[in-house]
C-alpha cells in the first residue's frame, strides 16, 4: 500500500497553558490534495493545534512537518508553503483593503507587479473591489473575514490553513469562498479548515479529523468517520455530552 | 444590587491581580505612594487644628477643590479612566437605573484613588475638631465632596466615552487632549506668577471658590467653627445641589449610552489609492516602513506624539521668556529625538496580535526592525534637525551648534537602536488598537514601567560620551570638543543603530512565537 506524500503531517504536538493542557498528543497525516476538515467543540484545542501547525505558537511536544520541511527547524521555509488565516487575530486594519494585502504580499518578498494583478483578482473574486479604498477597520465582520483570506491566498500556498473561515460570512460570500477553495484543491492544493459547522465540513471537505479536550477521536475519510450517520450524530456519539433536553419547560411561549 | 456590583468590582480587580503578580507589585507601589501622600495631607491637616481658621479654612477649600476639579479632569487626559465597571457592559442587563447610579458611584470609591481621596476628606473632620458643631459639618462637606468628586469623574468620562461613538471623532479627540496637556506647564506657570503677585490672593480665592460648587462643600466646617452658621447652611445647600444636577446629568448620559451602541460611519471606497506603499520600495522592509509611517498618520496613538512635537518648543520658548535666558530652549533638538527615538519602543505592542501577519508571512526580523527604524526616521531625522539649528536663531550662540547637533543626532540614532531591541523582547501595556490614546492600557502596567525606565536607564548610558563632551566644551568653552561632539554623536549613534536594528533582528527570529503570545494576553 502507498502513502500519499503528507502535506502536513503532525506528530504528538502538544501544549500546556499553565495547569490546562491544551493539547494533549496529537498526531494527524494530512494528504496532499486533500480538503481537510477539523471539527471539535469549543476549546478542542483546534486553534491551538493549528497554530502549532503553523509556526505562530512554540509546541511544548512534538513536530509538525509542511511537504517534507519541518516547521520549527526550518520556518522560513515552511512558511512560505503555507498560507494562514488564523482565527481572533487582529489585522492591520488602519490600512485599505487594498493596502493590507498588497502588504502582505510584500512582506513575502514578492515582485511588486505580481502583488498587484493578484490584489485586482482576488478583490474582485471575493467581491471586495467596491470597498478596497476604505479602511479595514470600518469592514463588517465578514468582510474582515475575506480581506484575511485574501491576505492568505496572495502568495499561491500549496498548503491553506483556515481556521473558522465562514465564521460571520454571508451565504452569497461563503459559496464563492468555497467554490474558490474547491477550484484550489482541484489544482493541487491541499485545504485545512476548522470549524463547527457539521454540514459544511460534511459537504464540503473529503477527509475529517474530530478534536475533543485536546486528544484526537477520530480521522479519516469523512465517509470512514461518519460509517454511515451523518457527520454530526458520529461527531455527538464520539464527543459525548449531550445533554437531555428534557428540562427549560419554562421556555416554551406558548 | 448595588452590592453585587460592588462584589463585582471587587472580583474584577481581584482577577485581573491573580493574573499576574507583577500586577500585585504595581498596586502595592501605587499604594505605598498614594499612602505617603494620604499620610501627609492627614498630618498636615491635623496639624491645621491648632493654626488659624482662616488659615486652616483656606487651605482646605483651595485643596478640596484642586482635588475635585483633578477627578474632573484626570480621567480624561492622564489615561487613568477606570473602566472596569464600563457601564456599556450593563446594557443588556436591565438594571434599574438608580441603582446602576449607585452602585457605579460606590464602586468608584474602591482604588486608589477613591480610598485616598476619602481618607484626606475624613482628616479634616479633625481639622475642625474644635466643637461638635463645626466636626459635624465638615464630616457631612466630606461625604457631599467625595460623592462629588465620583460622580463628577463619572460624568466626564461617560460623557466622553458616549460622545466618542463614531471613529473618526475618536481619533480626533484623542489627538485634540493632547494641546492643553503639553501646554499645561505654561499656563500652571502663568497662574502660579499671578497668585504670586498678591499676598492675600489665595486668601480671596478661597474665600470665592467656597461660594462655588467646587469649594462649597468643603467650607462648611471653617464656617460653622468661625459662628457663621447661615453661610454653612448656603452652602450645604449648593453642595448638595452641585451633586444632585451631577447626578442627573450623570443619569442622562447614562441612559443615552446605554441605548446608542457604538456606530462606526463610513463611506465606501475603491481602490487605486496606495498611498505610501507607492512610495516605498516594493520589498519586505520597504512595506514595513509604509506601513508603519501610515500608521504614524492613521493611528492615534502614534499621531498623539505627533501633535505634541511642535507644540515642544512653544513650551520652551516660554519658559525662556519666564527666566529671561532662552539657553533652555537648546534642548529642544535632543529632547524631540529622544521622544521620537523611545517612541517605537512599544511598536509591537502597539500592532497587539496583528503582528501574527508578519510571523506568518516569515518575515526576518532584521527587515522588520529595519522597515520600523526607518519609517520612523524619515521624518525624525528632518524635524530633529530643524529643531536642533532653529534654536540658534534666537540664542545666537553658534559655538554651540556642532555639539547640540551631535547631542541631537546621537540620541536619535542610539535611541532608534535600543528602541529596536526593546521592541523585539518586552511587550508593553498600551492601548489597543482602535482605543483613544488616554484609555487606560489592559495588562501589566508594572512591567511596562520596568522596561520602559530601564530602557532609558541604558539609554543615558549609551550617551555617556556625547554627554562627558558636551561638559568638557561647557568647562573649557573649546569649540573643539563641539566638533568632536558632532562627529561622536553621529559615527557612534550610526554604529549603535545598526547594532539594535541586527541584535533586535536576531532576537526577534529567535522568539517571535514568544513575543506574540506575550501580545495575545492582552488583545
Amino acid at each position: 500500500m502507498s502513502v500519499p506524500a503528507a502535506a502536513l503531517s503532525i506528530r504528538g504536538l502538544a501544549k500546556r497553558f499553565g495547569s490546562k493542557i491544551a493539547v494533549d498528543g496529537i498526531s494527524l497525516e494530512v494528504p496532499a490534495g486533500s480538503f481537510f476538515g477539523i471539527v471539535g467543540p469549543n476549546g478542542a484545542g483546534k486553534t491551538t493545534t493549528l497554530s502549532m501547525a503553523t509556526g505562530l505558537l512554540r509546541p511544548d511536544f512534538g513536530t509538525a512537518v509542511v511537504h517534507g520541511v519541518d516547521v520549527w527547524a526550518r520556518p522560513l521555509e515552511a512558511k512560505k508553503l503555507m498560507g494562514i488565516l488564523p482565527d481572533g487575530i487582529r489585522l492591520f486594519d488602519r490600512l485599505t483593503g487594498e493596502q493590507l494585502v498588497t502588504y502582505a504580499g510584500l512582506l513575502r518578498g514578492m515582485d511588486k507587479a505580481v502583488v498587484s494583478a493578484r490584489v485586482g483578482e482576488l478583490l474582485t473574486a471575493l467581491d471586495l473591489s467596491g470597498d478596497a479604498g476604505t479602511l479595514v477597520v470600518d469592514y463588517s465582520a465578514g468582510m474582515t473575514k475575506k480581506i484575511a483570506l485574501a491576505s492568505a491566498l496572495i502568495h499561491a500556498p500549496k498548503v491553506l490553513v483556515l481556521d473558522e473561515p465562514f465564521e460571520s460570512v454571508d451565504p452569497v460570500s461563503a459559496a464563492n469562498i468555497r467554490d474558490i477553495l474547491e477550484r484550489y484543491v482541484a489544482s493541487g492544493g491541499t485545504v485545512i479548515v476548522s470549524s463547527h459547522v457539521m454540514d459544511l465540513v460534511q459537504r464540503m471537505c473529503d477527509h475529517v479529523a474530530v478534536v475533543a479536550e485536546g486528544r484526537l477521536l477520530a480521522a479519516g475519510t469523512v465517509a470512514e468517520v461518519r460509517g454511515g450517520v451523518s457527520l454530526e450524530e458520529r461527531f455527538v456519539q464520539l464527543v459525548g455530552g449531550k445533554v437531555q433536553t428534557g428540562g427549560l419547560e419554562w421556555l416554551r411561549t406558548s | 444590587m448595588v452590592a453585587h456590583l460592588l462584589r463585582l468590582k471587587l472580583t474584577l480587580l481581584r482577577n485581573g491581580l491573580r493574573r499576574s503578580p507583577l500586577q500585585l507589585i504595581g498596586l502595592a507601589i501605587g499604594g505605598l505612594y498614594a499612602l505617603g501622600i494620604v499620610g501627609t495631607c492627614v498630618a498636615a491637616l491635623l496639624f491645621l487644628r491648632q493654626q488659624d481658621p482662616l488659615l486652616a479654612q483656606t487651605v482646605v477649600v483651595l485643596g478640596g477643590s484642586a482635588a475635585l476639579l483633578g477627578w474632573g479632569i484626570v480621567p480624561v487626559v492622564a489615561a487613568a479612566a477606570d473602566m472596569t465597571l464600563d457601564p456599556a457592559r450593563f446594557a443588556t442587563s436591565a438594571i434599574p437605573m438608580p441603582q446602576l447610579l449607585a452602585g457605579l458611584a460606590v464602586g468608584g470609591l474602591i482604588g486608589i484613588p477613591g480610598l485616598a481621596t476619602s481618607l484626606v476628606a475624613l482628616a479634616t473632620v479633625g481639622t475642625w475638631w474644635r466643637g461638635v458643631l463645626p466636626a459635624a459639618g465638615a464630616l457631612v462637606g466630606a461625604v457631599v465632596a467625595v460623592l462629588s468628586c465620583v460622580v463628577l469623574s463619572k460624568v466626564v468620562t461617560t460623557a466622553t466615552v458616549s460622545l466618542a461613538a463614531s471613529r473618526r471623532f475618536k481619533d480626533a479627540s484623542g489627538l485634540a487632549f493632547m494641546v492643553p496637556l503639553v501646554l499645561m506647564g505654561p499656563l500652571v506657570a502663568g497662574v502660579s506668577q499671578g497668585i504670586a503677585d498678591s499676598r492675600d490672593f489665595l486668601t480671596e480665592l478661597a474665600q470665592v471658590l467656597s461660594w462655588t460648587p467646587l469649594g462649597a462643600a468643603w467650607s462648611l466646617g471653617g464656617d460653622l467653627a468661625a459662628g457663621r452658621p447661615v453661610d454653612a447652611a448656603l452652602k450645604l445647600l449648593i453642595g448638595v445641589a452641585t451633586l444632585g444636577a451631577m447626578a442627573w446629568c450623570w443619569k442622562l448620559l447614562l441612559q443615552r449610552a446605554l441605548v446608542t451602541p457604538p456606530y462606526a460611519g463610513s463611506n465606501r471606497r475603491t481602490g487605486g489609492r496606495m498611498g505610501l506603499f507607492a512610495l516605498f520600495p516594493a520589498s519586505p522592509t520597504g512595506a514595513i516602513a509604509a506601513r508603519s509611517l501610515t500608521y504614524w498618520f492613521r493611528d492615534p496613538r502614534y499621531s498623539g506624539s505627533l501633535v505634541a512635537i511642535p507644540l515642544l518648543p512653544v513650551v520652551l520658548a516660554f519658559q525662556g521668556s519666564q527666566t529671561g535666558s532662552f539657553g533652555v530652549i537648546m534642548i529642544v533638538g535632543p529632547l524631540t529625538a529622544f521622544l521620537l527615538a523611545w517612541s517605537i519602543s512599544a511598536d509591537v505592542s502597539y500592532d497587539n496580535t496583528a503582528f501574527a501577519l508578519h510571523l506568518a508571512a516569515g518575515v526576518r526580523g532584521l527587515h522588520d526592525r529595519l522597515g520600523r527604524a526607518l519609517a520612523c526616521l524619515s521624518f525624525a531625522l528632518p524635524t530633529v534637525l530643524v529643531l536642533a539649528v532653529g534654536p540658534f536663531f534666537l540664542t545666537g550662540n553658534w559655538e554651540w551648534l556642532p555639539a547640540i547637533l551631535g547631542l541631537s543626532l546621537g540620541v536619535l540614532f542610539s535611541g532608534l537602536g535600543l528602541a529596536s531591541v526593546v521592541s523585539a523582547r518586552y511587550t508593553a501595556a498600551v492601548p489597543l488598537p482602535g482605543d483613544s490614546p488616554f484609555k487606560k492600557p489592559p495588562g501589566n502596567v508594572g512591567q511596562t514601567l520596568a522596561v520602559q525606565f530601564g530602557g532609558m536607564g541604558v539609554l543615558l548610558v549609551l550617551m555617556l560620551p556625547e554627554a562627558a563632551l558636551l561638559i568638557a566644551q561647557s568647562v573649557t568653552g573649546d569649540p573643539a570638543f563641539g566638533w568632536a561632539n558632532l562627529a561622536v554623536g553621529l559615527l557612534l549613534g550610526l554604529a549603535l543603530f545598526v547594532a539594535g536594528v541586527r541584535v533586535g533582528g536576531r532576537w526577534l527570529d529567535a522568539r517571535g512565537p514568544e513575543l506574540l503570545a506575550q501580545l495575545t494576553v492582552n488583545r
